[in-house]
Order: structure tokens, then C-alpha cells, then sequence
């Protein structure tokens, strides 16, 4: 808008008002997300134990792949911060690179979890099956979506990445893209912490 | 002109509203019991403090529109467009509401934990246990150590506490008796605890005062306080010439429904006890989700209770 | 065939031919209007498509109106079955259903969006911005809450409406007690529009932190600019709750799961926190701007600076932030413990602290004031009185021990109708008829405007005060028939009822009237006004502000007045930046419309095509890379000189 500056040096997410409210904006959202994972997992909490006729988590919570599927996670969240480097360096085939990369990890990480569901379904817990399992499902399936939404979304930006070339709008997107995958990550950890390693304990 | 007659006319009103309710019971502020009389305690010094706060406002935005409306030939000597507010008056008024609410919150506090064991007046005998089970739209009163049940009504002694067992079968219901004092949830899969006493005798109205869907509002019952040996008679009668309740019958009388009053020689409590995580699914178990469907509706206040 | 009967449309009643005649009526009429007076091509270009926050405000203000109508139409009924004994009016099912929409309409489809629509209108107004920082997210919200609306409004005929009460307690609404579609209606109809209400959330968070005018310091704010910020933020952290809380429920009722059921060791009791989590929020969300208008209008015709503007805006945080602390309160009589219930009596009693400084502030705005009598002040006055007997009784509640003998009766029901209907309802019309001129360039009459409280204000009283007395009496909310010794009291609060309504009939038949005869204004500023709304021309220009003056102190206007100022500048206009319109929104919002009615049947077919359908705008959306437009320099003069003629 009119009356407000536009820069022309700092970062190229950053430069325009419009730029700056889009991001602000972004972290609002994040906050809101945070409040929405926050009443899952007190959810979680509360119907921890619930498990009816249905097996423990401890019977099927297996730590290599809980670890693997972090390590990928985690790994990708690395991979996106070099992407948005060469982004600010203006490196648009390291952007490319780095972002693809990511996807990859994103995309093994996906391929675990849906690997775990089924198998755990097999072992006779489901959705139906019981109130813990019920908030199991919903809760890790609710970051699984997450991080299928994020993966296509980084599909619509490559596309735009390679259309447009990096410019003002593109390295915004780009940027707000990132804020969101590190915070899937964040969310991650906290799952890891509290469902995995807890639920294999107690 | 027009402010006489609205003082008038609020006169009118509250005299009037006075005589109408001057014949009806009112039992939240005419309670037969200690549980009733400390919270109408409660709620009558409540109602003095809120008057006070009432009538200060409104004497207050009184004040304010009469002396500083528009009017003609005003003069604006005690017009300050600029004045913007006085530290000293607003401080005043933060600390003196803190200090009502701390005045209301002690004996509110005091009385909830009261409320939390029998009452004082009767700890010389141990509170009778009765499982108060809700199930849509009907009550299932059980004397365990008595061994009998009742559908719909119950008898109590008086000057002595009862100590109600509640729970439900289904849909979340709320045991109320305002005569002898508030209420509390009945939930399936849980047990919550209510102390209630009457100290007079007579019969009392008790009701779900939770919303359970279509026969809600006929989910009423009947409270009969007598002297103690009037009760131990009632018990005994009832032993003797009331049949058995199977587990078959129990079903049955559980589907979703009304019921007549009717009283056993046994409880239900031998084949299932809906307070705990086990009970809780008894009656999908039985009835499944069908017996939910297509119930038909009330019509007009129908009362089956009482036919 | 037999489906359609037996299942999809609700049959046999009256009362629901009447209503889907009249439906399919008023669609016939609206096609053939457009179609004759061909303004298909104008509906979709100046409103379909609109990302002007002041035509968004106006739209969510007409639905808002409409919602009130339908509500209102809920509240006879019920008025009407609750008057006598044994009334065969409703049965005990059509009077559940009716009370179930009465509830949630009013709160969900009215009072939050009719603020919500004034937000939109005069905010971006207020702080000098030509728009809101998303408009076409704002328009996405819009459509979302319209095409929620219309999914939840849709049960009446097509289904059978929720009924389990606007807080749909589990287990009665879950899929052990209650199958069917019904209740699906409130999961998705809450869950499309709640969705767009976050997004307003954010964006008039965005909007109020970054697009103020130059100069104006957060505490030079305007103080409904700053209950919006609030608001905002509380929408923004509360909302999430109530979507993960629906769609628990959704995926109970629909796929199986067991979060609130009464097999598979699920908790039911669950709901009732989650829901309250987010309703006890929830009630400050539509009390808060009210109150903000209220002190605009207060100011405005006391015609004296707000009384203590800081603590006006500490107390709004203050309440904002116990909001989230007093749960609880809904369901004392859950058996927690006298610990829990003594905690949250106290905080719930804490509240009254900040809200009683407020209304004495609005009492010291009024000392030393000029004070005038027009209709936004009127509803101003009366709200005073009525809403503090709302505050008090809401003390009474709070006080855990008492409230076993209140909760779930008349008393309660008259509680929040006080704070809901002498704050909100009040509010709402206070904000509409001081914006209006703002808005269509007249006032609306004052004669008419002053029947309209009369009748509204008197019967308000006359209709909930008896509430009191029945509670104490045993009346339990949500019966639908009342005992031979609660028939006095009901009559009078019948009585009052109809008075109500003949004052909202004639507050609709004033915005006719006056769309006629009224006036049409000359000046921009109609009531002597102190924001920065006053300051730019009536109607608005589709840019707010040619140019945006700098803001040196509160009460930007009235300096302006004052000091001199314009919001004209003719040496330094530039071209000013707008956004494109979009049909985006509304179609992606029908496609949620698409994908609700879906899963409100469990046809996967359409909910997944549904889905695709909002995907596929969202990559379109993706794709857009359209700029805006920008507006030249004489065309800026060209308008701002039409529109200052009339104050030569
Ligand atoms: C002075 C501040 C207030 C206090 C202390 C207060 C206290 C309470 C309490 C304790 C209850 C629960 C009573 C029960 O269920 O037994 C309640 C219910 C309610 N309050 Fe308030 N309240 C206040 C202000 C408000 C405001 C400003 C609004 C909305 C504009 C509001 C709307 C409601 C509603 C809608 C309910 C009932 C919801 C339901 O059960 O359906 N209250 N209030
Ligand atoms: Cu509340």
C-alpha cells in the first residue's frame, strides 16, 4: 500500500508492506495451529490409558521406527533452513535443489507413518477400536495431513519457482513455506516426546 | 411526567409480580433441608450485595442523564469536554467491587466444601446410601443395604442424610430436588456423590434437570420424606410384597422410554453398576443404537407417571 | 422415492411444509427478480465477488438481520408452546429442534456475525486503512459463514434439524443416542463457518497491528478498534478449540471413533470441557465489541472524551485473558471436587471487577457530558441497567455452592439473555444505527427508531425478568411444557415477548422507511463524530481516504476538527493501490457447502468431491499472481470532488 515503505535491501520476503503483513499473518496462523495441536494433545492426555479391549501402545510402539521416522523429519527441517539460504543468497537452483530434497525426506516420513498405521491396524488397533487409540489416530494423523499439505504446497511453489524465477512474491511464499515446515517439526518432536517415548514407558 | 409513571408502573409491576407468586411454591427460597437452607443462605446475601450494586448504578445513571442532558437555556459551566478521567475515582471503583467479591467468595467457598460432606446436623447417623441411576427418561433409585428398588420415586427418612449415588445409564442427566437442595450430574462411566437431607416431612419434587432429549421433560419423580420407623415400615413392605428384578426385566425397563413407578426386592446393581468404566456401554450392549431411533415425541405435557 | 419421503425431507408437520413452501417461494421470487430486472451480472460483480470490506460488512450485517429474523421466528414458537399448560403446539421433539437452532443460530449466525460485520465495515475505517490486510481472505470468510449458515439452516427441512441443544453434549449427541443427520448439521454447518471466523480472526489482528495511519500509537487507538483487537485475538486462540472439539465429533458420529461415546471407554464428559474451553470465550467474543460500540456512542453523544480510555483498554485485556480461565463455571455440578469449584468461582467472580470499572467509566464519560438522546444512545442508556442485572445474577452463578440450585433453570436462561440481548442484541442495534448514515448516506428515522427501543426495551424486561422467579421456582431450561403453577410468570414473559417483536418488526420496517424518505446526509460526518470514520466522505469512496492524515493525539477527528486537517489533501495525491476482485471465495466456499452436506448424509462421493472442488481453488488461488489495480490520481479528485459538493 500507498504511505508505507518499500525497502530495497534487508532479506526479499521482507521488502514490501504487503510482504510483511503476509508473514505476521503466517505467525498468527501458526499460533492458532499451535492452540488447535495443543487441544489434541490434551485430548491425547485424557483418554491416555483408554484403551479398551484393544492392545497397549507399549505392545506396538517400536523405537527404531519412531527414531527413523524423527531422524527423517528432523533432517528435512535442516534441509529446508539450506533452502531458504540459498534462497536469501539468490541461488534459485540451490533453492530447487535443497527444496526437492526435503520433499524426498518429507515424503519417506509420510511413507513411515502410513507403513505404521497399517501395521497397526493389522494388530488389531484402529480408529474404532478404542478412546485411546481414537485420539492416537487423530492426533498423528492430524500432523500426517499436515505434512501431506505442506509437500503438495512445496509442489505448487517448484512449479511457481521455476515459472517465475525468484522474485519479491515467490520468495515470500517460499519463506512462509518454511515457517510451516519447521513448525511441523516442532510439533513432531513434541509428539515424539509425548506419544512415542511416553507411551512406550509407561 | 413519563418518569413518574415509569416508577409507577415498576411499582406495579413488582407488586404485581409479588401477588402471582405469592401462592406458589417456591421452593429454592423455602428449602426442607440444611443442603436447601445454606445455599438459600447463600443466595439470599447474594441477592442483598447485587441490590446494592443495582441501585447504586442506577441512581448513578440517573444522576448523569438528568443534570447533564441537552437541554435549553443549560449553561455550560458544567460541560468539560476535555475531562478524561480521575485516577482517584477509578481506583476507588476497581478496589471496592474486589472487595465485594472477596466478601462473596468466602462464604461461598466455606459452603462448597460443606456441601461436599453430609450435613452437620445429622452426624450422628451414618447417611443412608441410595444409587440414584439415570436411564432416558426414568429413574432407578436402588437401596443396596435395604435390598430394594424403586423406578421413578423414593422414599427417604427425615433428619437423617442420604448420601445418592448417581450415574447414568445413557445421556448425561442431573439429579435436582430444589426443596431439599441443588443438584448434581449423573454421568455414565462415573459416580458422583450428593448429600441431600430433609428435615420435614412431606412430598417433594425431583426431576433431571439436564436436557436428555425427547421425554426430558417428563424425567420426574416423586421424594417421600417420613419419619424414620414410617420408612423402615415402607422398606420392609416393600421387601415383602414387591417381586424380584431380573436381569431380563432390567433390560427391558432400560430402553429408551417412559415408566410408570413401580418397586422391586432386589437392585439392579448385582448385574451391572453404570458408575464405572465398565457399566458404561451396558445399555449400547443390549439395546444398540436402533433403540434410539424413531422415538416418538411427547405431546402437551403427557405424563404416563401419573395415568 | 421412500427416502426422499421417509428421510431426506422432514414430513408431516405443518409448520415444515410452511417453511419449505416458503423457501422454494422466496427462491422462485429472488430468481425471477434478478433474472427481470437482469442484475445477475450485478449481484456477481459488486457482491458475489467483492473484497471491499465496507460491501463484506454490509453483507454480514443483512445475514445477520435475517439469522435474527429466523431466531426470532424460533423464540415465538417457543414462547408460544411455553405460555399455557399442556400446550399441543410443538411436540416435545419440534420444540427440542427448535430451541437446538434458536440458540445456535443466535449466537453462531447472528450476534457474532452481525459484529463481525460492523468490525469490517468501520475498523479499516478507523485507523485510516483502505482496506483490511487480506481482503480476499475476508471475503473467504465471508462465504464461508454464509454458506455455513445456509448448510445449518438447511436441516429445518431437508433431514431434520439438530437437537441437542446449542451445546450439543455428548453423549446425547453422539452417535450412541442420537443417529441420523441432525446433528451432522451442526458439526459442519459450525465447523465451515468457525473456519472463516479464524481467518477474520487473524486478518483484523494483521490489519490493526500493521495498517494504521501514520502516527496513530496503539493507545491513540479508537476504543472499538481496540475491542476488535481483542476480540481478534481472542477468536484467533479460541477457535481452534471448537474446530478440533467438531471434528472429534464429526469423526465419531461419521467414521467411527470413540472420543465421546459411551462404548470403547471414550469420554463424553470431554465435550463439555472442549466445548466450554472455547464457549466461555466465546461469550466475550460478542460481548467485547459491543462494549466497544457502546463507548463510541457514549462519547459521541455525552459529546465528551471516553472517561479513562486506559482502563477501558486494561479492562478488555484483563477479561480477554480470565476468559480462558473460567470454564469451568458451565458445569459446577459435574462433582470435580470443592477444590476446582472454588477456583473457578473465584476467577469467574474476578470478571465482574473489570466489567463493573467499564460501566462506571461509561457513567464518568456521561458526568460533565452535553448529553443527547438519539437512538444509538438510547439503546447505549438501556443497555447500561440491563446489562449490569445480567452481570449481578452472572456473580450469582458464579458462586459454585448457589448454583447447583441454578444451574439448568429459567434463572440461568434469564442471566445470559440479560448479558446476551442488553450487550450484544442492544449493541448491535446501537452500532448499526450510528454506522448507518456511514453506510447508505442516511440516517435511519428517529421516530421510528425510538418506537423500535421502546417496545423492544420494555418487553425485553417484561419477557426475561420473570425468568428469575421461575427458576427459583424449579422451571427447568429446555422443557417444552410447563406446570398449571409456572402459567403466570409464562404468560407474562409471552406477553413480553411479542412486544420484542413488534419492536425488531419496526426496527426492519425503519430501514425501509427510511431507505424512502430519509434525508439523504450532505457531510460526511453525521453525529459530530471523534474517529477517523467521520473524517472521509459519505458514502465512502471504495478507498477509504484520498489521503491519510497524520495522527498526533487520541481521537483523531476531533483534533482534525479542531486543529485543521483533511483526509484531502490535493497537493499530495498519489495513485492509491486497491485489490482485484475475486470469484474465488464464493466458489470455494460453495464447494465447502458441497463438501458439508456431503458428510452431513456419509456420501463420500460428494464430500470428496467437495474436497477436490476446494483444493482445486486453493491452487488456483496459488496460481494468481494478480496485483491489484492501481487508482489513478484524477480519478481520486474526480470522486472527491463529487463527493464533497454538499459540504460547500
Ligand atoms: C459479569 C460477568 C459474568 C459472570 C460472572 C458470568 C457467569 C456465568 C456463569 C457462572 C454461568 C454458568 C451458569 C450455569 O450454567 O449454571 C454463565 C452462563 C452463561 N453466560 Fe455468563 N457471566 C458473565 C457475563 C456474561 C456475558 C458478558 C455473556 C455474553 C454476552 C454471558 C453469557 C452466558 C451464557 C450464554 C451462558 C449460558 C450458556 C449455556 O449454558 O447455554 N455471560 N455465566
Ligand atoms: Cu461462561
Amino acid at each position: 500500500m500507498s504511505g508505507h515503505s518499500e525497502l530495497t535491501t534487508g532479506p526479499l520476503e521482507y521488502r514490501s508492506h504487503e510482504d510483511r503483513m503476509t508473514v505476521l499473518g503466517f505467525w498468527l496462523f501458526l499460533g492458532a495451529e499451535i492452540a488447535l495441536f495443543a487441544t489434541l494433545f490434551a485430548t491425547y492426555a485424557v483418554l491416555f490409558g483408554r484403551t479398551a479391549d484393544a492392545p497397549a501402545p507399549q505392545e506396538l510402539f517400536e523405537m527404531p521406527m519412531a527414531l527413523t521416522m524423527t531422524f527423517l523429519l528432523l533432517t528435512s527441517s535442516f534441509t529446508c533452513g539450506i533452502a531458504i539460504h540459498e534462497m536469501r543468497r539468490g541461488s534459485l537452483k540451490g533453492l530447487l535443489t535443497w527444496l526437492i530434497i526435503t520433499l524426498a525426506l518429507g515424503l519417506g516420513f509420510l511413507g513411515f507413518e502410513i507403513y505404521e498405521f497399517v501395521h497397526y491396524a493389522h494388530e488389531g488397533a484402529t480408529l474404532q477400536s478404542s478412546a485411546y487409540w481414537s485420539s492416537f489416530f487423530v492426533l498423528t494423523g492430524t500432523h500426517g495431513a499436515h505434512v501431506t499439505l505442506g509437500i503438495c504446497w512445496a509442489v505448487l511453489l517448484i512449479i511457481q519457482l521455476k515459472k517465475r524465477g525468484l522474485n519479491q512474491m515467490t520468495a515470500r511464499k517460499t519463506f512462509v513455506l518454511g515457517l510451516y515446515w519447521h513448525f511441523l517439526d516442532v510439533i513432531w518432536i513434541f509428539l515424539f516426546t509425548s506419544v512415542y517415548l511416553i507411551g512406550m514407558v509407561v | 411526567m413519563k418518569n413518574k409513571w415509569g416508577k409507577y408502573g415498576i411499582l406495579l409491576a413488582v407488586a404485581f409480580l409479588l401477588i402471582l407468586t405469592a401462592g406458589c411454591s417456591v421452593p429454592v427460597l423455602d428449602p426442607k433441608g440444611p443442603v436447601g437452607e445454606s445455599q438459600k443462605n447463600l443466595i439470599v446475601f447474594s441477592i442483598i450485595m447485587m441490590s446494592l450494586i443495582v441501585i447504586v448504578v442506577m441512581v448513578a445513571l440517573t444522576y448523569m442523564l438528568v443534570k447533564f442532558r441537552e437541554r435549553p437555556n443549560r449553561s455550560d459551566e458544567d460541560y468539560d469536554p476535555e475531562h478524561e478521567g480521575n485516577t482517584k475515582l477509578e481506583i476507588i471503583w476497581t478496589v471496592i467491587p474486589l472487595i465485594i467479591v472477596t466478601a462473596l467468595s468466602i462464604p461461598t467457598v466455606i459452603t462448597i466444601y460443606q456441601l461436599e460432606d453430609p450435613p452437620q446436623s445429622s452426624s450422628d447417623k451414618e447417611p443412608l446410601v441410595v444409587h440414584a441411576t439415570s436411564a432416558d427418561w426414568k429413574w432407578f433409585f436402588s437401596y443396596p443395604e435395604q435390598k430394594i428398588e424403586t423406578v421413578n420415586y423414593l422414599h427417604i427418612p427425615t433428619d437423617r442424610a442420604v448420601e445418592f449415588k448417581l450415574s447414568s445409564a445413557d445421556s448425561m442427566a442431573s439429579l435436582w430436588i430444589p426443596a431439599l437442595g441443588g443438584q448434581k450430574y449423573n454421568m455414565a462411566g462415573m459416580e458422583t456423590t450428593l448429600y441431600l437431607q430433609a428435615d420435614e416431612a412431606g412430598t417433594y419434587e425431583g426431576r433431571n434437570s439436564n436436557f436428555t432429549g425427547t421425554g426430558f421433560a417428563e424425567q420426574t419423580f416423586d421424594v417421600h420424606a417420613e419419619p424414620a420407623e414410617e420408612f423402615q415400615n415402607w422398606v420392609e413392605e416393600t421387601k415383602q410384597s414387591a417381586p424380584e428384578l431380573t436381569q431380563d426385566q432390567y433390560d427391558e425397563l432400560l430402553a429408551p422410554g417412559l415408566l410408570q413407578e413401580m418397586e422391586f426386592s432386589s437392585t439392579h446393581l448385582e448385574y451391572v453398576d453404570h458408575g464405572s468404566m465398565d457399566g458404561s456401554d451396558y445399555l449400547i450392549q443390549r439395546h444398540g443404537t436402533e433403540a434410539f431411533e424413531d422415538i416418538p415425541a411427547l405431546e402437551g405435557g403427557e405424563d404416563v407417571a401419573n395415568d | 422415492m421412500d427416502f426422499l419421503l421417509n428421510e431426506f425431507l422432514v414430513t408431516g408437520d405443518p409448520l415444515i411444509y410452511g417453511a419449505m413452501v416458503s423457501i422454494v417461494l422466496v427462491s422462485i421470487a429472488i430468481v425471477f427478480v434478478l433474472t427481470y430486472f437482469r442484475k445477475w451480472g450485478y449481484l456477481w460483480r459488486e457482491w458475489l465477488t467483492t473484497v471491499d470490506h465496507k460491501k463484506i460488512g454490509i453483507m454480514y450485517i443483512i445475514a445477520a438481520i435475517a439469522m435474527l429474523f429466523r431466531g426470532g421466528v424460533d423464540a415465538m414458537l417457543m414462547r408460544a408452546q411455553l405460555t399455557l399448560p399442556n400446550t399441543e403446539f410443538l411436540n416435545s421433539q419440534h420444540y427440542n429442534e427448535i430451541f437446538t437452532t434458536h440458540g445456535t443460530i443466535m449466537i453462531i449466525f447472528m450476534a457474532m456475525p452481525f459484529l463481525i460485520g460492523l468490525m469490517n465495515f468501520v475498523v479499516p475505517l478507523q485507523i485510516g486503512a483502505r482496506d483490511v490486510a487480506f481482503p480476499f481472505l475476508n471475503a473467504v470468510s465471508f462465504w464461508s459463514f454464509a454458506f455455513g449458515a445456509m448448510l445449518f439452516n438447511l436441516s429445518f427441512v431437508i433431514g431434520g434439524s439438530p437437537d441437542a441443544g446449542w451445546t450439543n453434549y455428548a453423549p446425547l449427541a453422539g452417535p450412541n443416542l442420537n443417529p441420523g443427520p441432525n446433528i451432522n448439521y451442526y458439526l459442519l454447518g459450525l465447523q465451515i463457518s468457525g473456519i472463516g471466523t479464524l481467518a477474520t480472526g487473524i486478518n483484523f489482528m494483521v490489519t490493526i497491528l500493521k495498517m494504521r495511519a501514520p502516527g496513530m500509537k496503539l493507545m491513540r487507538m479508537p476504543i472499538f478498534t481496540w475491542s476488535s483487537l481483542i476480540t481478534s485475538f481472542i477468536i484467533t486462540f479460541a477457535f481452534p478449540i471448537l474446530t478440533v472439539a467438531l471434528a472429534l465429533m464429526t469423526i465419531d458420529r461419521i467414521f467411527g471413533s470413540q472420543f465421546f461415546t459411551l462404548t470403547g471407554e471414550g469420554m463424553p464428559m470431554m465435550w463439555a470441557n472442549l466445548f466450554w474451553l472455547w464457549g466461555h470465550p466465546e461469550v466475550y467474543i460478542v460481548i467485547l465489541p459491543a462494549f466497544g460500540i457502546f463507548s463510541e456512542v457514549i462519547s459521541t453523544f455525552a459529546r465528551k472524551q471516553l472517561f479513562g480510555y486506559k482502563a477501558m483498554v486494561w479492562s478488555m485485556l484483563i477479561i480477554a485473558g480470565l476468559s480462558f480461565l473460567v470454564w469451568v463455571h458451565h458445569f459446577f455440578t459435574m462433582g470435580a471436587g470443592a477444590g476446582v469449584n472454588s477456583v473457578f468461582s473465584v476467577t469467574t467472580m474476578l470478571i465482574s471487577v473489570p466489567t463493573g470499572v467499564k460501566i462506571f467509566n461509561w457513567l464518568g464519560t456521561m458526568y460533565k457530558g452535553k448529553i443527547r438522546f438519539d437512538t444509538p444512545m438510547l439503546w447505549s442508556i438501556g443497555f447500561i441497567p440491563c446489562f449490569v442485572l445480567g452481570g449481578v445474577t452472572g456473580v450469582m452463578l458464579a458462586m459454585a455452592a448457589a448454583d447447583y440450585q441454578y444451574h439448568n433453570t429459567y434463572f440461568l436462561v434469564a442471566h445470559f439473555h440479560n448479558v446476551l440481548i442488553a450487550g450484544t442484541v442492544f449493541g448491535c442495534f446501537a452500532g448499526l444505527t450510528f454506522w448507518y448514515p456511514k453506510m447508505f448516506g442516511h440516517k435511519m428515522n428517529e421516530k421510528l427508531g425510538k418506537i423500535s427501543f421502546w417496545f423492544f426495551v420494555i418487553g425485553f424486561n417484561v419477557c426475561f425478568l420473570p425468568m428469575y422467579f421461575l427458576g427459583f421456582m424449579g422451571m427447568p431450561r429446555r422443557t417444552y411444557s410447563i406446570e398449571p403453577e409456572w402459567m403466570p410468570l409464562n404468560v407474562i414473559s409471552t406477553i413480553g415477548a411479542v412486544l420484542m417483536a413488534v419492536g425488531f418488526l419496526v426496527f426492519v420496517y425503519n430501514i425501509y422507511y427510511s431507505f424512502r424518505y430519509s434525508e439523504r446526509e450532505k457531510t460526511g460526518d453525521t453525529w459530530d463524530g471523534r474517529a477517523l470514520e467521520w473524517a472521509t466522505t459519505t458514502p465512502v469512496p471504495f478507498y477509504n481516504f484520498a489521503t491519510v492524515p497524520e495522527i498526533t493525539g487520541p481521537e483523531a477527528f476531533w483534533k482534525m476538527k479542531q486543529e485543521g486537517g483533511t483526509t484531502y489533501d490535493k497537493e499530495n495525491l498519489e495513485p492509491i493501490h486497491m485489490p482485484s476482485d475475486s470469484g474465488v471465495p464464493f466458489i470455494m466456499s460453495a464447494f465447502m457447502f458441497v463438501a458439508g452436506f456431503g458428510l452431513v448424509w456419509e456420501w463420500m462421493f460428494m464430500a470428496i468431491a467437495g474436497l477436490i472442488g476446494i483444493l482445486a481453488c486453493m491452487v488456483v488461488r496459488s496460481f494468481d499472481y494478480d496485483h491489484g489495480f492501481h487508482v489513478s490520481v484524477e480519478e481520486i479528485k474526480e470522486t472527491e470532488e463529487k463527493a464533497r459538493e454538499g459540504e460547500k
